[in-house]
């Protein structure tokens, strides 16, 4: 599998996804922000955490207007398969891309720390490779988590079985504790937590490593 | 031609920043402060003539970046 991670100014977890992808075995291409056109036979495109243009007007919103945000719709239009982690999910968000909107942590501060998720749904490419209702330990890192999503949308996402993970202890004040969300295809997903932090066993914990080597795998 | 544009959070979503500068000017002992809401104001310059596409225009930016409209609203004023 081919995937390009998207380099934004303030991006930050660019060298952790592309290490946890090259672990896993895949082909990895950086591309910068500014770029107008995608390298072809790219399978997935990888959008990793951070502090896009320095989160400015509202988390994500500059990065989902950016250059080569153009070709990342059309991959994405086309059924190509696209991942946002942290930042890279609040991207995904303001590109209208995945439903709703990443808002302030309800309690206003910054968290940082090792949290338990539920695996909702497992039949994505992203997830087959956890039980159903695995509970995982993975990190996370933001300011903005707090997800909010019209009662139309959330529906949506339970109908179409969308929600991909959830916190245990909501930290953030998250609507139904969701901290991961796929599109309707299934092949998008964005999440706040990092599972690219938890692959190698110096990381103390391994269970972010699924994540990755199940990618566009047959389930 | 300035124009500036005001964008707030919708009625019925939570404001954890305008929360915390509520309780900070009750703290104050400001005890009559009922509710905060934050938000951002923008001032656009633009060499436009007409105040009619001015607004059009803007309109537009509001709904493509300055405003996310799933939670926020916006107003636009000509200056």
């Amino acid at each position: 599998m081919r995937a390009a991670v998207i380099i934004f100014p303030g991006s930050n977890c660019d060298r952790d996804m592309l290490s946890a992808l090259r672990l896993a075995g895949h082909e990895t291409i950086k591309i910068w922000h500014k770029e107008t056109e995608l390298p072809k036979n790219i399978d997935l495109i990888a959008i990793p955490g951070g502090f896009s243009f320095g989160d400015y007007l509202r988390c994500g919103a500059i990065a989902a207007k950016s250059p080569i945000f153009n070709e990342v719709i059309r991959h994405i239009n086309r059924g190509g398969y696209a991942l946002g982690i942290c930042n890279g999910f609040q991207i995904l968000t303001e590109a209208g891309i995945l439903p709703g909107i990443l808002q302030q942590n309800i309690g206003t501060k910054f968290i940082s720390k090792v949290l338990d998720l539920r695996v909702n749904n497992t039949s994505s490419t992203f997830t087959h490779k956890y039980a159903t209702n695995r509970i995982i330990s993975i990190p996370i890192a933001h300011h903005e988590g707090n997800y909010f999503a019209s009662k139309d949308d959330l529906k949506n996402l339970r109908d179409k079985d969308c929600i991909a993970f959830e916190y245990i202890d909501n930290p953030n004040g998250a609507l139904d504790n969701i901290a991961g969300i796929l599109s309707e295809n299934h092949r998008v997903l964005g999440m706040m937590p990092h599972p690219e932090r938890h692959i190698e066993n110096a990381h103390g914990c391994q269970d972010g490593y699924p994540f990755f080597e199940g990618l566009l795998q047959k389930a | 031609m300035k124009a500036r544009v005001t964008v707030m959070l919708k009625e019925g979503v939570l404001d954890p920043q305008g929360e915390a500068v509520k309780h900070a000017l009750n703290s104050l002992e400001y005890d009559k402060v009922e509710s905060v809401r934050q938000g951002k104001v923008i001032e656009i310059g633009l060499s436009e003539t007409s105040e009619e596409l001015a607004t059009t225009s803007i309109q537009e930016m509001c709904e493509k970046l300055l405003a996310n409209t799933v939670i926020e609203s916006y107003e636009i004023e000509i200056i």
